[in-house]
């Protein structure tokens, strides 16, 4: 293996541990959210199909490419936007306001 | 600035990039810094995307129109219908959602994987190391991509919840696992030199490979019951970061191969976090298990005597009450009732009841949104409380009110030999009085009688979950 691939390998290899490391202490309240943010960080797939893209010479690459960089942006800008509105949930509101206006403005899930 | 200067600079970027992830995710541990910790890991998302167009654009020869149009074109067109669906999407239909989010990063890994394949194959930059990973990228991307919007189908009840057996299941996973193992063989050995095969020979097996991790992906979540749906995702969220770091061997590039690592390590700890709150194991689940008794509504149970109760009956207890502890479950989620019990509450306090939430770690349809919900509708964080903190406050309670939770409120978990068996459950039985509002004796997930409800101190109050507290809050405001 050349050189280059065996520092690959170390840096994935620590990055599984920091993974480890870094959710191993989470409350059970934030397991959808960390979840959902997880999810979005994984849409860095998109940087790689942006180097695709630009590399893309033939019809198929083209396509391939293409389709790579919708998924990718869905799941980059879905992620995050969704993550950040199931965590706007859990900021802390003034016990004076109740109910009434604020709650039926922040409502879209009400049918 | 030279070309080493630029990459130098992109390259510490992306580091920056990773950085953020990490930290992000960390500060995500927490509720008050987590939305930060999103927004940190969106930032650093936001500087590794930045940088690498800008790398593009500045390097010999630039960005050819073609590629110009397929980047700007395919980020509006993603980035926007992402963006729509995140905006719009009702709260109880989130899991499903991030499961399509989780879908498309599996298939885009498997995309980037297969494109950098068709490049180098046949040429001198076709080696083993970039065979193995390729074909790892894309099996296990096409897993997940299929395996994901199968889930986000069960999710939304597209697909039936209840475990669907394909008939001689076992043979075609094997089957799938065969060409799957084998096609990677030949492509590796085909890199190696061990082996000559056409170019277009090895394009076929890859072809091959890809319609069996997409097959795989299908095979293995149809029979998985609806209820297992959350550590399922969880589970493909972890392997789509996995298929991101080996679609970052492949092209070598060191951002998506800490991101995917961290992602694929991070959503394995989250996904047994999961399987143990439910007391399952990973294992178990994809095996297929009980579960998915979503058409059982008005199925009654025979033997059990319950005790139904009025409104005005219901809304007097609770209006009386000292305490009072809400213990919501999925029917609350479905019934979008998360306001409605929030006004309940309101008016119980305004008569100082004390009233706070009964958080089972499964309750809802994922750990945590539950939580979500009612978060969602302004209910104070400090009142909602998870399992061990609020097991004890049950026998103090004066009335604990089930609404639409069913397995995690029944005593029989803690007899060995029924389906819910060690199941961590909530003490509902040990208040003083409960009240259970259910639409019908139809039965959970676990496909079990509650025991609960045939307890004497039970009074049974069936209605939709909305319904049945809008009739209490307009009962306990007569009182």
């Amino acid at each position: 293996m050349s050189q280059e691939l065996l520092n690959s390998l170390a840096i994935f290899i620590l990055a599984i541990l920091v993974g480890f490391e870094v959710i191993s202490k989470v409350p059970a309240t934030l397991h959808t959210p960390l979840m959902s943010g997880a999810n979005s960080i994984h849409g860095i797939v998109l940087v790689g199909a942006m180097l695709i893209a630009a590399e893309a010479d033939n019809p198929l690459s083209y396509a391939l490419a293409f389709i790579a960089m919708v998924f990718g942006a869905a799941n980059v800008v879905g992620g995050y936007v969704v993550t950040d509105r199931m965590l706007q949930m859990f900021k802390k509101k003034p016990a004076a306001a109740k109910a009434g206006s604020e709650s039926a403005t922040g409502v879209s899930g009400d049918a | 600035m030279s070309q080493e200067w630029i990459y130098t600079i992109v390259f510490l970027a992306w580091l920056v990039g990773a950085a953020a992830f990490v930290i992000g995710l960390h500060q995500m541990n927490s509720p008050a810094t987590a939305r930060n910790g999103n927004r940190l890991s969106a930032g650093g998302m936001t500087i590794a995307v930045g940088t690498t167009l800008l790398y593009l654009i500045t390097r010999q020869g630039g960005l050819s129109l073609e590629a110009w149009a397929i980047i700007l074109v395919g980020f509006a067109i993603g980035g926007g219908a992402g963006l729509y669906m995140a905006r719009t999407v009702k709260m109880t239909a989130m899991p499903q959602l991030v499961s399509i989010f989780n879908a498309v990063g599996g298939g885009a890994a498997a995309l980037v994987a297969i494109d950098d394949y068709l490049r180098v194959v046949g040429t001198r930059e076709e080696e083993v190391a970039t065979a193995i990973f390729v074909v790892l990228g894309v099996v296990i991307g096409c897993v997940t991509f299929s395996g994901s919007l199968i889930a986000s189908g069960k999710l939304q009840g597209v697909i039936s919840g209840k475990p669907i057996l394909i008939p001689g299941g076992r043979l075609v996973t094997a089957l799938l696992a065969i060409v799957a193992v084998g096609g990677f063989l030949a492509l590796v050995f085909a890199a190696g030199g061990a082996l000559t095969l056409d170019v277009a020979v090895q394009e076929l097996i890859l072809l091959a490979i890809i319609g069996a991790g997409l097959l795989f992906g299908i095979t293995m979540v149809l029979p998985i019951g609806g209820a297992d749906m959350p550590v399922v995702i969880s589970l493909l969220n972890s392997f789509t970061g996995t298929a991101a770091a080996m679609a970052g061997f492949v092209i070598g590039n060191p951002v998506l191969i800490i991101a995917g690592a961290l992602v694929g390590a991070s959503g394995g700890i989250l996904t047994k976090l999961m399987a143990d709150a439910m007391n399952r194991s990973i294992v178990n689940i994809i095996a297929g298990g009980f579960g998915g008794a979503e058409g059982t509504v008005g199925a009654v149970a025979g033997s059990t005597q319950v005790r139904e109760i009025g409104v005005d009956d219901a809304a007097i207890q609770l209006a009386y009450a000292s305490s009072v502890i809400v213990v919501p479950g999925y029917g609350l989620a479905v019934a979008q009732a998360q306001h409605a019990v929030r006004e309940l509450a309101e008016i119980l306090e305004d008569r100082n009841v004390d009233v706070k939430y009964a958080i089972h770690p499964v309750a809802g349809r994922m750990p945590g949104h539950m939580n979500v919900l009612l978060a969602e509708a302004n209910v104070p964080y400090p009142q909602l409380k998870e399992m061990d903190d609020i097991n004890p406050e049950f026998d103090r309670c004066d009335v604990a009110l089930v609404i639409g939770a069913n397995d995690v409120t029944n005593p029989a978990a803690r007899r060995p030999g029924t389906p819910v068996s060690g199941m961590p459950i909530l003490d509902v039985d040990h208040a003083k009085s409960i009240i259970v509002i259910k639409r019908s004796m139809g039965r959970g997930y676990a496909g079990i009688d509650n025991e609960l409800y045939g307890n004497p101190k039970t009074g049974m109050l069936f209605a939709d979950a909305k319904e049945g507290l809008a009739a209490l809050i307009a009962a306990v405001k007569q009182v």
